[in-house]
């Protein structure tokens, strides 16, 4: 090994603490972007293979009940590749250990065959036979009850008690995540899909030779929406709800929800990091450089050109780099891999497919080099520049004034260390905005972190507490007449009821449409309010419709404006509407209006769809058999249930990511305060030893150098803060998804968290310093031999 | 060093040359208008009180520095025409420095210091043989903290003759050694000199040290204040101080 080369080692065994603190902020950028990505890549090619083999249909049609005729007609409009019709139908289920009732959607199944389409994995078990009600169950809702098969249900079949006989427990494509299209969050507890025989189907609700439901696959390049156009059409008469593609489908947009926040978390938060390990290689090659220009200037004495100078400290920065990449691209697949597979076991895909994302790797690798290279090819430029003679002497000193406090005669109170630290800070302008720049990004990183976890804070308690502050939210069968409700009232334990109007209807703006329930509510709400997240309450009227502020910016509409609606109920009239507010909520694409404005619209009488009930919880399990008992209910959801299920299923996911986050943010924070402090003791070695000389005891010495360590950093945490604020802005506008918006909310406690982090890694790092200090012989630095 | 040698041409010539440096917001005039010649083959003391600009002086004839103005010449080559990378060429293939502080790389042995240069040089000695020479045959793979400072003062002449330099360009090589390892560093100088026939050009204040040379060129205030031959070298041997 040549003489250089080892060198080049011995610089770098002696400068191991901050060349793994650079390596290990390199790794974790690196890291994240290749977990996420590469769980992103996974999740998609799995959830691709998945649709295509179990032909997961493109297009889906709910109607009342139409001949099964109707799928020959259907396949006959231009586009449609294949039609499948089924009877679907939601029950309300009995399962034992459960209080409240529960809400069963039976699909009907070919008695012999597997589906043409949105086929099914069998999980364990067999498929079930005709004769004896035997069905097969979505593994979400076994799996919450811990059913095998061989386990009974009751149901509620078309207003009589049966018991349905599970032999088998499946996966399908069509519920990935097994979630009832009403309600805002999966609950796996009180949802369950159960696949019937078609013969026994027919036979439980009188549906021989009847269908109330149609899958559709596409031909390659038929445009969807033609296609919904045309299956209204053909639906309208046998009571069409309006047919509608994946990206409406519940399930799917889940996925995709989750799929395009990895991809804002993949994309934003390792941008982020690569920047900080970028911007601290760069300080510290500045640095070494720096510190080393004597050793430079006698290589370049003896005749190394620049060239060979720069490649042998390029050498230096190339190992860090190395290092980083290898851990970080190793971290970053065994992360991927175990949070894919997390993601397989939580939407439970029958398959596992882990695709490493070498893009990204090549990717973030190209730019920690890049950055890295950066730094150094600027200092060494500026160290070779310099004549060998002019660099081998002793640094002429440094231009000080008088700092700025000083300028106003407050000298007087200054001790002389500290004259000297503001001094220093005042003479090294730029180093000392970087310094407090590096430990600002730590401060930043940590609230980032954290923001995840606020963000749903906020989320539970605004949507819960403030929003939909009922016990129960129950569904009719069908629109109902108000003295249904009425009945509500009377039964023990019930409190408050506000019966709520939901209408079907596709809403137009130009070429842009969403389909969505407008919910027309009472014009006095003490439970269900509408609400913005600044706490505005927008009054509902009947003469238009308050829209989600998201709603409104997808259709491209303002307040004043008109947007045409399709209902799809009842007589399906199409009108034209007034947008009259909108309203900054956090949940889905909603419209609300007063009810008698809905009821209008539909051209019906005063319909409601459902209430939402205050209860008293001392008659809880009274009044849930007296609703499982009630026919037209078709479905109940308890608010306490829903947060719990919701905590639960955003929770672990969440949870994980923001682990993650912290635990690089917290490297990042030792890494930047950590490699500050004994950059700045190299840089003052020989003025502290002077102090020596003079008297100055160790721990007056420390306090001049660490009193600028604890300046930079008190300034630079409140900076952090502000910059973790922005950061987390940055990231909550990258996260644009329907089902949820992330609002931009920080809690006092994350800062605090935060600061709190980035003062501990400063005094740590201080201490670490501070020993060091201790046992340097600043005699020998004084005599120049080092 | 003998007629023929002075009849040969000088090996470096300087002009005339002056140096201004800018020291923050003050102009240091180092030097003021030198002009010298340097003989194939003899030892030369650059002799000068600090500040008079000897340093200097051998940081321009090194390739080390460049005049502001004036010329300076090594042989052909007009060093203050070169470019920056022909001066590095010129310092790989014919100069060796001792500084006053050795400056020797502290993560590399007394060996791999020497083998730093030997590595980049056209037909070097072999480290050891080069360390041998300065009398370090037990030191070769100690680090510089493990050795006293007239160690590795021999280790930095190692290195600067393990080349086998044109000229040998030595900054107050005992500056900072007291006066029995002095003694010793300008024995091995000394004994270069003479053995390997290198142009050796020293730096001291020391006027017992000039007794060493052929020549001495006294330096003050920037400038050439008088050029005088030893009529007979005292060997270092005897220097006292």
């Amino acid at each position: 090994m040549r003489a250089i080369h080892r060198k080049l080692l011995r610089n770098l065994w002696v400068m191991k603490g901050q060349s793994i603190a650079i390596a290990l902020v390199i790794a974790s950028g690196i890291a994240m972007s290749v977990m996420s990505l590469s769980t992103l890549r996974s999740l998609q090619a799995t959830r691709e293979t998945y649709y295509q083999r179990f032909r997961f249909a493109e297009v889906f049609a709910s109607f009342k009940r139409g001949p099964l005729s109707l799928q020959q007609r259907v396949e006959d409009i231009s586009g449609v590749a294949r039609a499948e019709p089924r009877i679907v139908k939601s029950v309300n289920l009995i399962v034992a250990g459960l209080r409240e009732p529960a809400v069963g959607r039976l699909i009907s199944i070919p008695d012999h065959q597997p589906p043409r389409l949105n086929q099914l994995y069998l999980r364990r078990g067999r498929m079930p036979e005709t004769g004896g009600l035997e069905v097969v169950v979505g593994e979400s809702f076994a799996n919450a009850h811990g059913f095998q098969p061989g386990a009974t249900v009751d149901a509620i079949l078309n207003g009589r008690l049966r018991t349905l006989r599970i032999v088998g427990i499946v996966l399908s494509p069509e519920y990935i995540v097994e979630m009832n299209a009403a309600d805002m969050l999966p609950d796996f507890k009180r949802f369950g899909v159960f696949w019937m025989p078609v013969t026994e189907m027919e036979a439980a609700f009188d549906m021989d030779g009847a269908c109330n439901d149609l899958s559709l696959t596409l031909m390659h390049g038929a445009m969807e929406a033609d296609v919904i156009r045309q299956v209204d059409n053909l639906l309208a008469d046998w009571g069409g709800i309006g047919s509608f593609g994946r990206v409406d489908q519940m399930s799917h947009r889940f996925i995709t929800d989750e799929i395009s926040q990895l991809r804002a978390m993949g994309l934003v938060t390792p941008i982020i990091f690569m920047s900080v390990a970028a911007f601290l290689l760069n300080i510290v090659m500045t640095r070494l450089i720096d510190m080393q220009r004597e050793q430079i200037a006698t290589l370049k004495a003896f005749g190394y050109h620049n060239s060979e100078v720069a490649s042998h400290y390029l050498g230096f920065v190339a190992i860090i780099v190395a290092v980083g990449v290898l851990v970080g691209t190793g971290l970053g697949i065994r992360m991927g891999h175990g949070l894919s597979q997390m993601y397989t076991r939580f939407f439970h895909f029958p398959i596992f497919q882990f695709d490493m994302d070498w893009v990204t790797a090549v990717l973030t690798t190209l730019i920690s080099a890049v950055a890295a290279i950066a730094g150094t090819i600027g200092s060494l430029w500026s160290a070779s520049r310099l004549p060998p003679a002019e660099a081998m002497r002793p640094k002429f000193p440094g231009e000080y004034r008088p700092s700025f406090i000083e300028k106003f005669g407050l000298q007087r109170w200054l001790p002389q260390t500290w004259r000297m630290i503001l001094r220093q800070i005042r003479r090294r302008p730029l180093k000392t905005a970087f310094s407090i720049f590096g430990i600002a990004m730590a401060a930043g990183v940590m609230v980032l972190g954290h923001y995840a976890a606020d963000a749903l804070d906020f989320i539970v308690d605004f949507q819960f507490r403030h929003v939909q502050r009922q016990d129960l939210w129950i569904n009719l069968a069908e629109p109902s007449a108000t003295d249904a409700i009425l009945d509500f009232h009377h039964m023990k334990g019930v409190v408050t009821v506000e019966p709520f109007r939901a209408l079907p209807v596709r809403v137009h703006s130009g070429p842009r449409s969403r389909r969505l329930s407008i919910l027309g509510m009472a014009p006095d709400r003490k439970i269900f309010r509408v609400i913005a997240q600044s706490g505005d309450e927008p009054p509902l009227r009947n003469d238009g419709l308050v829209l989600s502020a998201r709603l409104a910016e997808l259709l491209q509409v303002k307040v004043g404006e008109y947007v045409t609606v399709d209902v799809l109920e009842g007589k399906r009239p199409t009108v034209q509407v007034r947008v009259v507010g909108t309203v900054d909520d956090l949940s889905g694409t909603n419209a609300f209006a007063l009810q008698p404005f809905v009821n209008q619209l539909a051209e019906e009488g005063p319909l409601v769809s459902g209430a939402w009930m205050s209860v008293d919880s001392k008659h809880l399990d009274e009044l849930y058999a007296e609703l499982k008992a009630t026919p037209r209910v078709v479905g109940v959801t308890a608010n306490a249930a829903s947060i719990q299920s919701f905590l639960d299923t955003v929770g672990e996911n969440q949870l994980r990511m923001q682990g993650f986050v912290i635990g690089f943010a917290i490297v990042i924070a030792a890494g930047v305060v950590y490699n500050t402090a004994l950059i700045s003791l190299s840089e003052r070695d020989r003025e502290l030893a002077t102090m020596r000389v003079l008297g100055f005891t160790k721990a007056e010495i420390s306090a001049v150098l660490l009193g600028e360590l604890a300046i930079l950093t008190l300034v630079a945490v409140p900076l952090g803060l502000l910059m973790g604020y922005g950061m987390a802005w940055l990231s909550s506008r990258s996260i644009h998804t329907d089902v949820f918006r992330i609002p931009l909310v920080i809690y006092p406690s994350t800062y605090a968290r935060a600061a709190i982090v980035v003062l501990i890694a400063a005094v740590i790092s201080g201490a670490i310093v501070r020993r060091r200090l201790d046992r340097l012989d600043l005699f020998a630095v004084l005599k120049g031999q080092d | 060093m003998n007629s023929s040698a002075i009849a040969a041409g000088p090996v470096f010539s300087a002009r005339d040359i002056t140096r201004v440096y800018r020291m923050g917001e003050v102009s240091v005039h180092a030097l003021r208008g030198v002009t010298m010649d340097l003989y194939r083959g003899e030892f030369v003391v650059l002799l000068g009180p600090s500040g008079s600009g000897k340093s200097t002086l051998l940081n321009i004839l090194g390739g080390l520095d460049v005049p502001t103005t004036g010329s300076v010449h090594f042989l052909d080559q007009n060093l203050t025409q070169s470019t920056d990378w022909e001066l590095t060429q010129f310092r790989r293939d014919h100069v060796g420095f001792v500084f006053q502080f050795y400056n020797l790389i502290p993560s590399l042995t007394a060996r791999e210091n020497v083998a730093l240069v030997t590595e980049i040089a056209n037909n070097p000695m072999d480290p050891a043989e080069a360390l041998a020479l300065v009398g370090l045959e037990a030191r070769v793979d100690h680090f510089p903290a493990q050795m006293s400072g007239g160690e590795q003062q021999r280790v930095a002449i190692a290195r600067a003759v393990a080349k086998r330099p044109d000229v040998l360009l030595c900054d107050e090589p005992t500056g900072a050694l007291d006066a029995k390892t002095g003694i010793v560093v300008l024995e091995v100088i000394e004994r270069i000199n003479r053995e390997l026939g290198t142009t050796t050009a020293v730096i001291t204040h020391n006027a017992m040290i000039a007794e060493m040379a052929d020549r001495v060129i006294s330096l003050s205030d920037g400038r050439v204040s008088e050029i005088r031959r030893n009529e007979r070298k005292r060997p270092a041997s005897e220097i006292v101080w």
